[in-house]
C-alpha cells in the first residue's frame, strides 16, 4: 500500500452511512414530469434546441452547449416537451432558473445510439469530444464540465490521475454503492481516462477506510492495470480536491492553482462511470446514483435516478413522513443546503437527498458570542483562522479577510461543527465572499464609468474649444471687414458702379463669407487700370453701336413719320451721353 | 569681523541662524522643485473610492470634482449612491470619524437602478443624450432613443430633462448568478427560549427517531 499524508484539522462526525447501503441500488418508476435545468454545471447555461410540444426520445439532445465552458442537456426519458420556462431549482437562494419540462410517455424509448469499444485506437481529442457531447460534468460537487478538465493545451503533461472515491460526508453512500455494484465499469472508465490523458504514471483511487466492501469490489478489477487503490483513515473533509491531493501525494496545491497546473487531474468516481457509459455504450449522462436517507424517510437506499426527477417523487416513493422532519436537504449534513421546496429537480451534482428527523439533526441552536476557544482553528483543514475571519466578516473588513486568505476556505463546515457557541461560521464566510466578489465587480464597473465620464468630458470640452475657435475667427473677420469697409469708403466712393459680380466669390450664409465676398467685390472694383480701361473700351464700343442703331431707327421714324421721333431722339440722346461719359472716364484713366 | 562675532554672542547667534535658514531654505526650495508631485495623489485615492455614478447629488459636476473638494476639506457624507460603505471607506482613508449620510443630498438606495426609456413615447429630442454623463444613451434627433443598460450608472440625470417623461428608473433584478448569502444575525442577540416562540415553532417528534 502506498504512503499517505495526513491533512491538518478535520472532524469525525457520526457517519450514518450504514442505513442506506442495506439494499442494492434501486430503480424508481419514471416520474410523470422531468424538469431539466439548463444550468447544472459551472459555466454558461445550455441553449434549448427543442420546442414546446415536440416529441423527444430518451437520450436526445434538448439543449446545446453554449460556448467552450458549457455542456449539452439530454432528455432523460422519452416524452413531450411541455414547458420551457423559469422553475425553482436546487439553489440555496430559492430563485427560479430556466428549465425544460418533459412530460414522459412511460415508454422510455431510446434514441439510436452507439458506443465504441476500441477506444485505445481513437484519438484523445475525439474521446474528449464524446465526453463533452454526452453532457458530462463533475458529479462530485462543483459540476465542472469534464471535457474542459480533460482538454489538453496545458503547459505540462498530466503525470497523476486521481480518482476521488473518498465520499467523506456523512450519510452519503452514492459512490460507495456504485463501486460495490459497478466496479468493473468504473475501472473501465478510469482506463478510458488514462487513454485520454496519455497514460499518466500514477493512477490512484483515493478511498476512505470506512468502505471495506467497495475496496474489496475494486481489488479484482484493478489487478494488473497499474491502478492503485489508496486507502486512508476516515476523516472529514478528506474528499476536498486539495485535501485528497495532499493525502495521496503530499503536495500542497498553491492557492489559486488548479491541479492541472501541477500535472494532476482529480476526477470523481461517479464521473468515471458516466464516461464509461458515454464512450463504450454511447449513452449521455441522463441518470446518476442518488442516496435517499434520513430518519424522516421510511426506506433509505440508493437509486439510479433520472436527472430532472423532482425531489418530491423520490420522497413520496420512500414513505417520507412530513411530520417527522420539517426540511429536506440536498447534499450531506455538512455542506448541503435546505431545499426551498420539494418540487426542485435532481441535477447532475445531486448525490444525496437527506430528510432528517428533528431529533436526528435538530434545528440550529441560537448562536452565542464567540469565546475565542480556538477549536475552529484546530478543526480547519486549510489551516485558516476561522475566528479571525468571523470577526472580520462581522466588521465587513474586506481587505483583512483577503489577507487572512478567506478565498482558500472550502466551506466544509468543520469549524461550525466544532463551535461550542453554535456560530454559523460558514454562512459568514459565504456572505463575506459574496460581498467581496460584488465589491470587485462594482470596482470594475465604476472604473469603467469613470473612463466613460472622462471621455465624455473630453468630448464636450473639445466641442467647446472648436466652437470658441470659430467664434474668435468670426470676430477677427468682422473686424477686418470693418476696417476694409472704412478704407473702401475713404478712397473708392467715386469708382465705377459694380456691374459684374466677382466670379471668385462663393455664396455662403455665414456672415464671415458675406463680408469676404464684399471685400472681394471691393477689391475687384479697384482692379488694375488695364482691366478698367479694357472694360471702359468695351462699354464705349457697345455704346457706339447702340447709338448707331438708335440713330438709324430715328432716321427711319422721321422718314415714315410714326410719331415715335420724340421717344427715339431721347434714347439717342441718352446713349450719346453715356458714350461721352465713358469716353471721359477713359480719358481720365489714361491720364 | 571674526573678532566682532567672537565677542558678541548675539551677533554670532544671529549669523548662525541666518546662515542655517538660508541653507535649509535653499534645500527645501530645491526639493520642492525637484520632487514636485503633479496633481494631488489624495484626490486620486478619494476618486477611487467614490462610486463614479457622476450623478452630481453631492453638488459637484461629477465624482472627481467632489474628490477634489474633499481633499480641500469638504465633508465626506454627501454621496448617496455610495452610501455608508463609501463614507466608511473615505473616513478610513482620511483618518476621520465616519459621519452619517447627509440626508440633504439624498437617501441611500437599497437597490441599484438603471434608466429605461419607454420607446413608443420617446419623441427623439436628444435632451437625455446630452444629460447622460457616461454616454450610455443611444439615439439621434427625431429618432427613438434607448439606454445601454450595462453602461448606465443609475444617476438619474436623464429623467428630469425629458419633456415627455418617458424615462423610468427601474431596479436591477437579482439573478441566481449574482445572488449572495446574507450575513447571519449577530450571535448572542436572541436567547434560545425567545427563538422557539418566535421563529417556526418546532414540533419535536421523538418517536420518529
Amino acid at each position: 500500500m502506498s504512503r499517505t499524508w495526513v491533512t491538518p484539522g478535520g472532524v469525525h462526525p457520526p457517519e450514518n452511512k450504514h442505513q442506506s447501503v442495506t439494499q442494492p441500488i434501486g430503480q424508481l418508476p419514471i416520474p410523470e414530469k422531468l424538469i431539466i435545468p439548463l444550468s447544472q454545471h459551472i459555466g454558461a447555461p445550455a441553449t434549448p434546441c427543442v420546442e414546446i410540444g415536440q416529441q423527444v426520445l430518451k437520450g436526445q439532445v434538448i439543449a446545446e452547449a453554449t460556448g467552450m465552458v458549457s455542456i449539452p442537456m439530454h432528455a432523460p426519458s422519452s416524452g413531450t416537451i411541455s414547458a420551457i420556462e423559469h422553475r425553482p431549482i436546487a439553489h440555496a437562494s430559492g430563485m427560479l432558473a430556466p428549465c425544460i419540462e418533459i412530460t414522459t410517455d412511460g415508454a422510455d424509448t431510446w434514441i439510436e445510439h452507439q458506443g465504441i469499444s476500441d477506444y485505445e485506437h481513437i484519438s484523445p481529442r475525439k474521446l474528449i469530444e464524446m465526453v463533452g457531447n454526452a453532457g458530462i460534468s463533475g458529479m462530485g460537487g462543483a459540476g465542472f464540465p469534464s471535457a474542459v478538465k480533460l482538454n489538453p493545451g496545458r503547459q505540462r503533461p498530466i503525470d497523476t490521475l486521481i480518482v476521488n472515491a473518498t465520499e467523506c460526508e456523512p450519510y452519503i453512500t452514492a459512490d460507495d454503492s456504485a463501486i460495490r455494484e459497478r466496479a468493473g465499469e468504473i475501472v473501465e472508465g478510469i482506463k478510458i481516462l488514462s487513454a485520454i490523458l496519455d497514460h499518466p504514471h500514477h493512477i490512484m483511487i483515493g478511498i476512505e477506510d470506512n468502505k471495506p466492501e467497495a475496496i474489496e469490489a475494486l481489488a479484482p478489477h484493478v489487478e494488473g492495470t497499474g491502478i492503485s487503490v489508496v486507502v486512508f483513515p476516515t476523516k472529514y473533509p478528506s474528499g476536498g480536491e486539495k485535501q485528497l491531493i495532499y493525502i495521496l501525494t503530499g503536495k500542497e496545491l498553491p492557492a489559486g492553482k488548479l491541479p492541472a497546473d501541477e500535472g494532476m487531474v482529480c476526477i470523481n468516481i461517479g464521473t468515471t462511470y458516466a464516461i464509461k457509459r458515454a464512450i463504450i455504450d454511447g449513452e449521455p449522462l441522463i441518470s446518476r446514483v442518488t442516496t435517499v436517507t434520513g430518519d424522516a424517510v421510511g426506506i433509505q437506499r440508493n437509486y439510479d435516478t433520472l436527472i430532472g426527477t423532482p425531489v418530491s417523487h423520490l420522497l413520496s416513493h420512500n414513505q417520507f413522513d412530513e411530520q417527522a422532519g420539517g426540511r429536506v436537504v440536498m447534499g450531506g449534513p455538512m455542506m448541503g443546503f435546505t431545499l426551498p421546496s420539494a418540487d426542485v429537480p435532481i441535477v447532475k451534482t445531486t448525490n444525496c437527498i437527506l430528510a432528517p428527523s428533528y431529533s436526528e439533526i435538530p434545528d440550529d441552536e441560537p448562536a452565542q458570542p464567540c469565546i475565542r476557544c480556538g477549536m475552529c482553528a484546530e478543526a480547519c483543514p486549510v489551516s485558516l483562522l476561522p475566528q479571525q475571519l468571523f470577526w472580520y466578516a462581522q466588521a465587513q473588513e474586506h481587505d483583512r479577510l483577503e489577507a487572512h486568505n478567506l478565498f482558500d476556505c472550502i466551506e466544509c463546515g468543520a469549524c461550525s461543527y466544532v463551535c461550542p457557541s453554535n456560530i454559523p461560521l460558514v454562512q459568514y464566510y459565504r456572505a463575506a465572499k459574496g460581498e467581496i466578489r460584488q465589491a470587485r465587480e462594482e470596482k470594475v464597473k465604476s472604473d469603467h464609468a469613470r473612463e466613460r465620464f472622462e471621455f465624455h468630458k473630453e468630448r464636450i470640452e473639445q466641442a467647446e474649444r472648436e466652437k470658441e475657435a470659430k467664434r474668435v475667427a468670426r470676430r477677427e473677420a468682422t473686424q477686418q471687414a470693418k476696417a476694409d469697409h472704412l478704407a473702401a469708403t475713404a478712397n473708392g466712393a467715386t469708382n465705377a458702379p459694380a456691374t459684374a459680380a466677382p466670379s471668385g466669390a462663393v455664396p455662403s450664409s455665414s456672415a464671415a463669407d458675406i463680408i469676404a465676398a464684399a471685400q472681394a467685390r471691393a477689391a475687384a472694383k479697384q482692379a488694375s487700370p488695364e482691366d478698367q480701361r479694357a472694360k471702359l473700351e468695351r462699354t464705349i464700343a457697345s455704346a457706339e453701336q447702340r447709338l448707331k442703331m438708335a440713330e438709324e431707327k430715328l432716321a427711319e421714324a422721321i422718314n415714315s413719320d410714326t410719331g415715335k421721333q420724340d421717344k427715339l431722339s431721347a434714347v439717342v440722346e441718352n446713349t450719346r451721353q453715356k458714350l461721352e461719359q465713358s469716353k471721359f472716364k477713359l480719358a481720365e484713366l489714361t491720364e | 569681523m571674526i573678532e566682532l562675532i567672537a565677542q558678541n554672542p548675539i551677533i554670532a547667534a544671529l549669523v548662525a541662524l541666518v546662515g542655517l535658514s538660508i541653507v535649509f531654505g535653499g534645500l527645501l526650495g530645491f526639493a520642492a522643485e525637484k520632487f514636485k508631485v503633479e496633481g494631488d495623489p489624495i484626490v486620486e485615492q478619494i476618486d477611487e473610492l467614490l462610486p463614479q455614478t457622476q450623478c452630481g447629488q453631492c453638488g459637484f459636476p461629477g465624482c472627481r470634482p467632489y474628490a477634489e473638494s474633499i481633499a480641500n476639506g469638504d465633508v465626506i457624507n454627501k454621496c448617496p449612491p455610495g452610501g455608508q460603505a463609501t463614507i466608511n471607506a473615505l473616513a478610513n482613508l482620511l483618518g476621520v470619524p465616519a459621519p452619517e449620510l447627509d440626508a440633504e443630498h439624498g437617501e441611500e438606495s437599497e437597490v441599484r437602478t438603471v434608466a429605461f426609456i419607454r420607446e413608443e413615447e420617446c419623441i427623439g429630442c436628444t435632451k437625455c443624450i446630452q444629460a447622460c454623463p457616461v454616454d450610455a444613451i443611444l439615439g439621434a434627433a427625431k429618432l427613438m432613443h434607448t439606454v445601454i443598460a450595462d453602461e448606465c450608472t443609475g444617476c438619474d440625470l436623464c429623467v428630469e430633462p425629458c419633456p415627455v417623461d418617458c424615462i423610468d428608473m427601474l431596479p436591477v433584478a437579482e439573478t441566481i448568478a449574482d445572488w449572495k448569502w446574507s450575513i447571519p444575525a449577530k450571535p448572542g442577540q436572541m436567547i434560545a427560549t425567545d427563538r422557539r416562540g418566535e421563529v417556526s415553532p418546532t414540533v419535536h417528534n421523538e418517536d420518529a427517531a
